[in-house]
């Protein structure tokens, strides 16, 4: 064990741990700001109290994905400063401008957001929700036309006398093949898994009206059904025309890591040597040492149909990759981790998929205002969400283990990425302070968006009394000129 | 002026922005268990920064983000020769914002005990750690060829180091009691007020000492003005305070943080990491910095986005501008 696996293991704990959070934000912000724009055409009550409800969920995940964003900034300097030495002039100008454009639209904005129901005019307390669902977007493509650029560098030279990257062509960084189409699969990835958590959510909440935990529980307010009937159409449709993106932009993610990486393919398929006319792998059992499988259970063609479009295509096999390497930059181990890239690959597409099923057939049984009669069907819908979380942590484990063992391919080794100066010890310190941390919040985070869940939206906007909520007549009843500080609040 | 400069200018206006915008709310942070008697109180006081301690904190993300572009290489050595105090700095800040955010959300006095722990530690810890860590990067580190930084934190801890915490740590004090002086009423304003004048009692000496004693070591010319008005705003700001003027005590306060940023950065200017090892391996600026072709996208970027973001930061805090009050704020829920 030295410094440099130990600050592997951290930056994969920390940063999987902010991509719990931030496909969330991505997906949900635009899913509360469509809610509250209904509100705002239609008048309805009803999707007010929506919007707040999960207005409020959206914010308990807001909070996480934030501070643990904090840590990503800092992270590079402190454990991989050879790493930002080498990039920084290629990679830090996204991530400045990642700062300068989206970090400040969100941050102002949500506060206006939050602060502002019954201080901002209607229109405008909308457009601030928009605007952060914006920014999250131009947050996603900054880091990821900055991530895309260490899997397929481009627009830059390296300086002879210091070794450097040197930018060259900032418009080649950021309009980058992998950046827009990782951009895509990852956004839809993101819709995916907010769609399914407003799923869970609206699950969750019919399927305890109809079988109460206990015989004496408080029925929820009759409103609540139709509420919950809506936001869960929502939930599942937003998760299918995301699985639709999803699968397009996957497949196009596969031909260019066939053009560009080809070890990472050859690894998540334990393809082991060149093929032509290559079949997808179901179910593998390999020997790394002697680079070979002794199960495989292919279909036929559709690896080469996958990476390059045509069911006869060329496909590289891992063994053949490692000798051109080789060849191009000298002796040594040029291989990803095979059975995790395998495997990876295997349950992204797996549960993801899955989660897309749910989202497809629930829009299918719950038409023109059906809902399943099944207790079962509403449990396996709750499990589509963190089905979803985990395709897509699966996916960066792919994506970023496939890498390795490069942190920029064909031009920085992990191992030369690596803070000089740091100890052992004192990154040691860190990954223990962050894993216990981030453990802690955890259940802090979970406890409260459960309890949040329960309570239902009574709790963040109280039902008038006696007043049937279903009474929306026209515009919007006026909100009461309450000058206090809204309990939606600290 | 060429592009280095410039970056480097644009680099000390974020910090700049950070340390006046995120210093009072780190005073705030810390003052509330002094002014928040009780929860009622303590809330006020959330509220008073609650709309924009976020979009403040994004100047810290930005400055640090913006070093990575324009000078890998300090971005680098810095955050990696002082590991542990932006560890502790992190620790701080991810326990904080989310403290803000989760005070609220169970009515539990437990709950939101602990939460004011987080709050007041997760502001302190920054406040004192951000004074150490400038203050050590105008001393000087042991630092090797490759701009490796080599030190313990013996080497952190020296006495010009320590008066540095003290510095930020009073100042931000002072600036978030006359902040809440002039964003709250009730109780809380006139605590406010009161804790103000006592901190002056240790941030003005503290301020003095650490300005004259940096006008000493890296002597320049022309910070000296700088450090007087610093020293003369923030005697300004503790005593229109006391007499009221809240307004322009806050624009005071505000001044003196800026000066003193004004004099770090100025003293520092052109070497950003003198190195106690041999001077001759310092980090340089011009040593740092990104290539001419980054630094001048950076440059169209930053010109037209910043004052955007100042306009739209600006607005917000209008829309907020109103005092908030005990009466401002609902029952728990
Ligand atoms: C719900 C989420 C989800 C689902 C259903 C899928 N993916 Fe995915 N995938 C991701 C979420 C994701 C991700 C987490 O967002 C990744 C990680 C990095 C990235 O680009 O997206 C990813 C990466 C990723 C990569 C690696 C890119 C690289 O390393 O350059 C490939 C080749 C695919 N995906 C392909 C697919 C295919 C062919 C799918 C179709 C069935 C698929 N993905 C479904
Ligand atoms: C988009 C911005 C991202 C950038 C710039 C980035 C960059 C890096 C860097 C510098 C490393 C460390 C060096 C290395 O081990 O190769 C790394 C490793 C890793 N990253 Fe990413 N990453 C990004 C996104 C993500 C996301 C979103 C995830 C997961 C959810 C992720 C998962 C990992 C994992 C698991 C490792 C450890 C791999 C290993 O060391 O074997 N990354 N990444
Ligand atoms: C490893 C590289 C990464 C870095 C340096 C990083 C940095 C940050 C920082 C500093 C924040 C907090 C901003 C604030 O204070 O408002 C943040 C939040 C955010 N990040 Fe990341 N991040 C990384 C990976 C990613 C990836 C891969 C994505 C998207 C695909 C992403 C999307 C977001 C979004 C949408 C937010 C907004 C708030 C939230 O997450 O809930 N980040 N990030």
């Amino acid at each position: 064990m030295d410094a440099l696996d130990l600050a592997r293991w951290q930056f994969g704990i920390t940063t999987v741990y902010h991509f719990l959070f931030v496909p969330l934000t991505i997906g949900l912000s635009a899913i509360v700001a469509i809610l509250q724009t209904a509100w705002h055409r239609t008048g309805k009550v009803e999707y007010l109290r929506a919007t707040r409800f999960l207005g409020k969920l959206f914010l308990i995940n807001f909070a996480m994905g934030v501070v643990t964003g904090i840590v990503q900034e800092f992270q590079f300097g402190m454990n991989w400063s050879s790493y930002s030495t080498f990039v920084g002039d290629v990679f830090g100008a996204p991530l400045a401008m990642e700062a300068l454009l989206a970090f400040f639209l969100e941050s102002t904005f949500i506060g206006l957001w939050i602060f502002g129901w019954d201080r901002l005019p209607r229109r405008i307390h909308l457009a601030c929700i928009w605007i952060v669902a914006i920014g999250t977007n131009f947050s996603a493509y900054f880091i990821i036309a900055a991530n895309a650029w260490m899997r397929h560098p481009v627009g830059f030279t390296v300086d002879e006398s210091t070794g450097r990257a040197r930018l060259t062509d900032i418009w080649a960084v950021l309009t980058n093949s992998q950046a827009w189409s990782t951009y895509l699969h990852v956004v839809s990835g993101a819709f995916i898994a907010a769609g399914l958590f407003v799923v869970a959510v609206s699950a969750f909440k019919l399927m305890r009206a109809r079988w109460p935990k206990r015989a004496d529980a408080v029925a929820p307010h009759p409103s609540e059904d139709g509420l919950f009937r809506k936001t869960l159409r929502l939930g599942l449709a937003v998760t299918a025309i995301a699985g639709a993106l999803v699968v397009f932009s996957g497949d196009h993610q596969a031909k260019l890591m066939a053009q560009y990486e080809p070890m990472k393919l050859a690894g998540a398929e334990a393809l082991w040597t060149d093929e032509h006319g290559a079949g997808f792998s179901l179910f593998a059992v390999g020997d790394i040492r002697e680079g070979r499988n002794h199960i495989n259970v292919q279909v036929p063609n559709v690896l080469s149909f996958l990476a390059t479009g045509d069911f006869s295509g060329d496909v590289q096999g891992i063994n053949n990759v490692q000798q051109r390497l080789e060849q191009q930059f000298g002796p040594g181990d040029y291989r990803p981790d095979i059975a995790v890239l395998y495997w990876s690959f295997r349950l992204m597409m797996g549960l993801g998929m899955a989660g897309v099923g749910i989202g497809v057939l629930g829009l299918w049984l719950t038409r023109r205002g059906r809902l399943p009669g099944k207790r079962w069907m509403y449990r396996v819908a709750i499990l589509g969400l963190p089905a979803a979380l985990a395709a897509n942590v699966f996916g960066w484990i792919l994506t970023e283990m496939g890498r390795q063992p490069w942190t920029v391919v064909g031009e920085l080794l992990t191992a030369a990425s690596v803070s000089p100066g740091v100890s052992l010890t004192e990154v040691a310190i860190s990954l223990t302070a962050f894993t216990l941390l981030y453990a802690a919040l955890a259940v802090v985070e979970a406890k409260l968006l459960f309890r949040y869940v329960l309570a239902g939206p009574a709790a963040v906007m109280p039902y008038p009394p006696d007043e049937p909520d279903t009474d929306d007549t026209g515009a919007a009843t006026p909100e009461p000129a309450d000058e206090r500080v809204p309990a939606f609040v600290y | 002026m060429d592009l280095q400069t410039i970056w480097f200018l644009a680099i000390a206006v974020l910090w700049t922005g950070y340390f006046v915008l995120e210093g009072f709310d780190f005073g705030v942070g810390m003052l509330l268990p002094v002014v928040g008697r009780d929860d009622t109180d303590r809330r006020v006081m959330i509220n008073s920064i609650g709309p924009v301690w976020d979009g403040n904190e994004v100047w810290l993300i930005t400055a640090i983000g913006a070093t990575f572009a324009a000078f890998p290489a300090w971005y680098g050595s810095m955050l990696s020769g002082f590991y542990l105090p932006v560890l502790a700095i992190v620790l701080a800040l991810i326990v904080r914002g989310v403290a803000f955010e989760y005070r609220g959300k169970v009515d539990d006095d437990r709950w939101r005990r602990r939460w004011d722990v987080a709050i007041v530690v997760g502001s302190t810890v920054p406040a004192l750690m951000w004074g150490l860590i400038f203050a050590n990067l105008l001393r000087g580190l042991p630092m090797g060829a490759g701009h490796v930084v080599d030190a313990g934190i013996g080497d952190l801890l020296n006495p010009f180091a320590l008066l540095g915490a003290l510095v930020t740590g009073s100042l931000f004090l002072l600036h978030g009691a006359v902040f809440l002086s002039l964003k709250t009423d009730g109780p809380v304003r006139v605590l406010a007020r009161a804790v103000a004048l006592r901190t002056a009692l240790v941030a003005v000496p503290a301020l003095v000492g650490f300005l004259g004693w940096t006008l000493v070591h890296r002597p320049t010319g022309w910070t000296l003005p700088v450090a007087v008005l610093t020293v003369v705003a923030l005697v300004a700001g503790a005593g229109l305070a006391g007499r009221g003027r809240e307004g322009w005590a806050f624009a005071a306060t505000a001044v003196s943080v800026l000066g003193t940023s004004v004099t770090i950065f100025g003293s520092m200017f052109p070497v950003l990491i003198p190195s106690t090892t041999d001077a001759a391996l310092s980090l340089t600026v011009a040593g740092a910095a990104s290539g001419a072709y980054t630094l001048e996208v950076m440059s169209w970027i930053a010109l037209v986005l910043l004052p955007l973001v100042i306009s739209y930061q600006a607005w917000s805090y209008w829309v907020f501008r109103r005092r908030v009050t005990r009466a401002h704020i609902a029952p728990a829920h």
